[in-house]
């Protein structure tokens, strides 16, 4: 610990921290925009500069540690002055149009403005223009060149956590700007569509495609069968900005919310994720009975973040991917097909909306592959904040909704589906429905907790286990984020490590830190806590293995018969190979 | 009423030099990879304001053509505005009134010529295709990229173990470099904007001097596979070093006696200590490198067995060739090379010189080696001839200075004609062709020709030639090694292509260089070297950099190092250069202003720990 004193005040500090993280454990908030803890403290916005005495310059608190005997000052007018000018000059290059912002009320420049008290700008304003404002419109990932800051988050993110470096510094001196790297448009990228940058933009200048409107209108059209699907993640996060406590922010009181809006029926899609496990761990047991997994393993396909990632960058073992849909695809090929029969309903006329926490997702349910006889598995793909506004939009206030129960014959969940939505869910549900498709028996349903919430580090980017089930030895490995996910994969190629069953997922922590999630101005990470509440809503459930999902099982009784069935290959698995 | 009154500069205008100084110092440490349109364009703005405004080209045509810069930075242009941009610039070059003018309009016509893809992708894509890749000044312009903020962070710290730890990641041989680095790290050094650049080199030296024994890191397990080096100079211990360290086999062959190469055999003592040159080469051997000395490639063993035998071979067998004039009696008794008398020396052949003048002829490095070493042989009388002037000399200026302080004669300008020589064969005169200096040529420096003068003669009875030197590449030609401008050909992995299993590095790839860039070309060729057996080790040093401190550095002098005294010089082979005092050194660190945490450095770039 080392003595410092900020303004005035004596306080002890974790030796090597900032003076920004000093300050914070002692109550003092000093203002910051492009800061983000550990990732980006560069000092670029320069609105944390402070006072240290002795010293000639205001030093920004973000990038400088605190020195023993330090005297700090936060309040000074020399302090504010330069903040608030720093201020208006980031907001004289930042198209304020705040009334049409997708991030106003949750926005970071926005914030510091109204409590800066800035009434004017009295700088000329400098918008960019030309080609280096224009965006390709259709792409699910959907930058404003006049909203950014240049706080470098993105780059920041997409560099050190997810190793794609989609974004960089153009250009040099003034007409310096954040713009896809290597002269590159966005499609050219090779962007995963994680949507990581965009819940680290501390403004609007990066959203996904609003695809509200859309949704808007099939809901309004009377001759379309709207569906909806909720992603499990959704559950985690949906109503953070609602301020209701954690137990009333049910997955049911949102199926409510979407009922009131007028779609006429609403599902799970932990029911499409315990139908994933019975695809997936059935290709799984019989590539391993065959040997077909000695060299490189098998690896999840329920995140289509690591599914780009993969065809981008590592195109030789694209087909070791598993061949089964995500649990969102799998989940529109059910209700356009068994659903729409047992109802009655022609398939066309059914809209399959998904609530995802994720970005990826609207890349996803366009693919040309993702279709059965014709029709699209899925026709949108909502993020988690696009559907609070399109409840907002409606008038609809979700802390209100009553909790209802999903609708049936694909009602059915169970808690092996719900923890999909956190890293290591999709290994753990797998797990426990092999070691029964193995042994007949059920295992203790937390005998695997060794791979659920795995943080990955520098030093260990991804958790492997062994696991003996009934003589069958079955290595696996457990990560997330692309940036642990090229290490491991370099490891695979490399042979220096081997597994039979990897699982992947492309944001940090799994969908729970998705980058379709709720987005906070306040610093804090929430995908492990998030995760956590998965957990917890698994250990709460009566049912916890796929396949003891009731209404899993009567689908195989009455439509697909068996898991690798050639009905459930056409319908539940995919070519990795197709065009995009 | 008085007609006549003294000028002195007042206040103002010393302020206003102060800002042109200012100004020419901060745009000679210009990062690398600005826009070159943007700066263009900036640059002719500043020359407009210089503008006396009389003539039209000047006045209106550079406002003008900054105007379609402008336009062609802001994407706002079609491709047409180029050629208006040429035609400006031409109408300004050739009718402007003055230098103001037409040298303003020649930049641009420059820019627009030597940068015009990227002039083309503004106006197309409004892309530019620059952008800074190396956020610290000093290590991008370091060829092995060294991490000298970090390493001045560490001395500054006493840390100098660590300092030295931390530059054998990137360079093994921290003392030879504390001692004869030419310090192109120094160029751009960014506090050149406040004062001047740091004395990095003196740094370093005072961190080997005060490291003490470090002990010799750990390799990699081994991997079986074998590489040969031919050649044990800096750039092929380097890569043995670097290759041990990752768990390869390195033999290094040796044509002489000694490891080293023109450290041991080119570098005079005086300059670099034996001792100082042992304890690098010593820390490389202690990794378990195994030599082979006394063995030349092509008569010994030829370059195909060594193919053979190794899984790769890697040759660094620098300059050691010596060029010729091409004068009559070149041929005569007492002409020797710079390269020949140097390398008999560290042989222990010493040319006694004792009461002789001797002439030395060339302008390099080289020359000035060759120049104080005779003056150490007991020579009466050196005098160094160059046809150019003293400042276009290539040697350091504290060289030329030192060899002068020594009591060398400098005579630039005179190209040498012809040797004279006695009944016996033997050079008595050196007969040389008075030059004036003449136009800039082509590689920016200026040419000379003949002055309206005649022959000068003096007289002499050695002549040492130091003009350059050349690659000895015949018994490796035979071997099928593609050569180019008498030089080996590789690609800038190092490999050499069509061989099978051969890389190539150092002097005998770009032609006689400096010891740091065959430590640089050593750096890449163990990595790629490495690649190449199938493998990914890597390097870092396991040191951990400490946090700058906040404190303020007004401008302030740069410590350079001073000069031994000497009072009898012939005989005299000690050291010259004394290193910097402990307080010198605390206030040449604190003067760095810390690029890898300040600026750009913190975003990205600022510090490899590993490669």
């Amino acid at each position: 610990m080392v003595n410092i004193t900020i303004n005035n005040i004596q306080i002890e500090a974790l030796e090597n921290s900032t003076i920004m993280e000093a300050a914070k454990s002692a109550g003092i908030d000093i203002p910051h925009l492009c800061y983000l803890k550990e990732l980006n403290e560069i000092g670029a916005c320069r609105l944390c500069c402070i006072e240290i005495e002795g010293e000639e310059k205001l030093v920004p608190a973000c990038d400088n540690v605190v020195q023993e005997g330090m005297k700090i000052t936060t309040n000074s007018a020399r302090v504010r002055g330069a903040c608030r000018t720093n201020l208006e000059l980031i907001m004289s290059q930042h198209d304020g149009q705040c009334t049409t912002c997708v991030r106003s009320g949750n926005c970071q420049l926005q914030k510091l403005a109204n409590d800066f008290n800035l009434l004017e700008n009295r700088f000329e304003k400098e918008l960019p223009a030309g080609k280096a404002a224009q965006w390709e419109t259709d792409f699910p990932l959907i930058r404003d060149a006049g909203k950014c800051v240049k706080c470098m988050r993105c780059i920041q993110i997409c560099n050190k956590v997810q190793s794609l470096g989609v974004w960089d510094l153009v250009g040099t001196g003034s007409r310096t700007r954040v713009d896809v790297s290597e002269n590159r448009t966005i499609s050219q990228a090779d962007c995963s569509q994680c949507g990581q940058c965009i819940v680290n933009c501390p403004v609007g200048a990066l959203r996904e495609r609003d695809d509200v409107e859309k949704v808007t209108a099939q809901l309004e059209n009377p001759e379309v069968i709207t569906v909806a699907q909720i992603a499990p993640a959704v559950r985690s996060a949906w109503a953070e900005h609602l301020g209701i406590p954690e137990d009333s922010a049910t997955v049911s009181r949102l199926a409510g919310a979407l009922k009131k809006l007028g779609f006429d029926y609403v599902f799970d899609t932990s029911f499409s994720a315990d139908l994933t496990i019975m695809e997936e761990g059935s290709e799984f047991l019989e590539k391993k009975t065959k040997g077909e997994l000695k060299q490189y393993p098998l690896f999840t396909s329920c995140c289509p973040g690591w599914v780009r990632f993969l065809k981008s960058q590592y195109p030789q073992l694209v087909g070791q991917l598993s061949t089964a849909k995500s649990p969102q695809q799998m989940f529109g090929a059910v209700v356009k097909s068994y659903f729409a029969e047992k109802k009655g309903i022609d398939p066309e006329k059914i809209c399959c909306v998904s609530i995802m926490p994720c970005v990826a997702k609207k890349g996803e349910c366009s693919l040309p592959a993702m279709k059965n006889n014709g029709v699209q598995n899925v026709d949108y793909a909502l993020t988690t904040r696009e559907v609070m506004r399109l409840l907002q939009a409606e008038r609809i206030h979700a802390e209100d909704a009553v909790e209802i129960p999903f609708d049936n014959i694909l009602r059915d969940y169970t808690g092996a589906g719900v923890i999909f939505g956190a890293t290591g869910g999709v290994m753990e549900a797998a797990l426990r429905s092999a070691w029964y498709l193995l042994t007949g028996e059920n295992p203790n349903p937390d005998a695997f907790q060794t791979v659920h919430n795995v943080h990955p580090s520098d030093s260990q980017p991804w958790k492997e286990a062994e696991f003996d089930i009934s003589g069958t030895t079955v290595r696996i490995a457990v990560t997330s984020g692309l940036g642990n996910a090229r290490k491991l994969c370099e490891a695979i190629l490399r042979g220096e490590v081997h597994y039979d069953f990897v699982e992947i997922m492309a944001c940090p922590g799994g969908c729970a830190g998705g980058g379709g999630q709720t987005i906070h101005c306040d610093d804090q990470a929430r995908a492990e806590k998030r995760g956590s509440l998965l957990h917890k809503l698994d250990q709460n459930m009566p049912v916890r293995f796929s396949h003891e999902n009731e209404d899993v099982k009567q689908l195989y009784k009455e439509w697909l018969e068996k898991p690798l069935s050639e009905k459930a290959e056409e319908l539940l698995h995919t070519d990795h190979f197709a065009p995009v | 009423m008085e007609r006549l009154k003294l000028e002195i500069p007042g206040q103002e205008q010393r302020a206003f030099q102060e800002l042109c100084n200012d100004i020419s110092r901060r745009i000679n440490v210009s990062p690398m990879g600005l826009c070159p349109v943007d700066i263009t364009l900036n640059v002719i703005r500043m020359c407009h304001a210089q503008s006396c405004g009389k003539c039209t080209p000047c006045r209106i045509g550079l406002g003008q053509l900054a105007n379609m810069l402008e336009s062609v930075l802001d994407g706002a242009a079609n491709v047409q505005i180029l050629e208006m941009i040429e035609r400006t610039a031409r109408t300004v070059i050739d009718t402007a009134d003055c230098a103001i003018g037409y040298e303003a309009a020649k930049m641009a016509l420059n820019s627009i010529t030597n940068f015009r893809q990227d002039y083309l992708n503004h106006v197309h894509q409004d892309h530019c295709m620059y952008g800074l890749k190396h956020a610290v000044p000093c290590t991008a312009m370091c060829p092995a990229h060294v991490d000298v903020p970090g390493y001045i962070a560490l001395v500054k710290a006493g840390r100098n173990e660590d300092a030295v730890r931390l530059i054998r990641k990137d360079n093994p041989f921290p003392s030879v470099c504390g001692y004869v680095c030419e310090h192109p790290c120094e160029n751009h050094c960014r506090r050149r904007m406040m004062d001047d650049a740091v004395n990095i080199c003196g740094i370093k030296r005072y961190a080997v001097d005060h490291a003490g024994k470090i002990e010799t890191p750990v390799c990699e397990k081994p991997t079986g596979k074998k590489v040969a080096i031919v050649g044990g100079g800096p750039g092929g211990l380097t890569t043995a070093y670097f290759l041990t360290l990752m768990g390869h086999q390195t033999v290094v062959y040796e044509q002489r006696p000694k490891l080293g190469g023109m450290l041991r055999y080119g570098i005079p003592d005086y300059r670099l200590p034996q001792d100082v040159l042992d304890s690098d080469i010593q820390y490389i051997l202690d990794t378990g490198v195994k030599t082979v000395l006394d063995t030349n490639i092509g008569t010994d063993i030829t370059l195909d067995e060594l193919k053979k035998q190794y899984d790769a071979v890697y040759m660094s067998i620098g300059a050691h060739d010596d060029k010729k004039l091409g004068i009559d009696g070149e041929n005569s008794t007492n002409v020797v090379s710079a390269v020949e008398m140097l390398r008999n020396i560290g042989e222990g052949k010493v040319l006694n010189l004792e009461g002789k003048r001797v002439c030395i002829i060339g302008g390099g490095n080289v020359a000035m080696d060759a120049t104080r070493t005779s003056l150490r042989l007991g020579a009466e009388h050196v005098t160094c001839v160059y046809r150019r002037r003293i400042d276009d000399m290539t040697a350091l200026a504290e060289e030329i200075h030192e060899a002068q302080m020594e009591g060398a004669e400098i005579l630039p300008l005179h190209a040498p004609d012809h040797i004279e020589t006695d009944e016996n064969g033997q050079v008595c005169g050196l007969w040389a062709q008075p030059q004036i200096i003449s136009s800039i040529g082509s590689d920016g420096r200026p040419s000379v020709r003949k002055a309206k003068k005649d022959l000068v003669r003096i007289p002499c009875d050695y002549i040492i030639i130091a003009i350059g030197q050349a690659v000895h590449l015949k018994p490796f030609e035979e071997s099928g090694i593609r050569t180019q401008r008498g030089a080996i050909q590789a690609e800038q992995t190092c490999f050499v292509s069509g061989s099978g299993n051969v890389f190539a590095g150092g002097d005998a790839v770009s032609g006689p260089a400096t010891v740091i860039r065959a430590v640089a070309a050593g750096k890449v060729a163990a990595d790629n070297i490495d690649q190449f057996l199938g493998y990914h080790h890597t390097i870092q040093a396991d040191v951990e950099v400490p946090a700058p401190q906040h404190t303020n550095t007004p401008p302030c002098g740069r410590v350079n190092l001073t000069g031994r005294s000497i009072e009898q010089i012939q005989g005299d082979f000690d050291l010259v250069s004394m290193g910097i005092s402990s307080q010198e050194m605390e206030q040449e660190c604190s003067r760095c202003l810390r690029c890898d945490h300040f600026g750009y450095g913190i975003l990205k770039g600022g510090r490899n720990i590993q490669w």
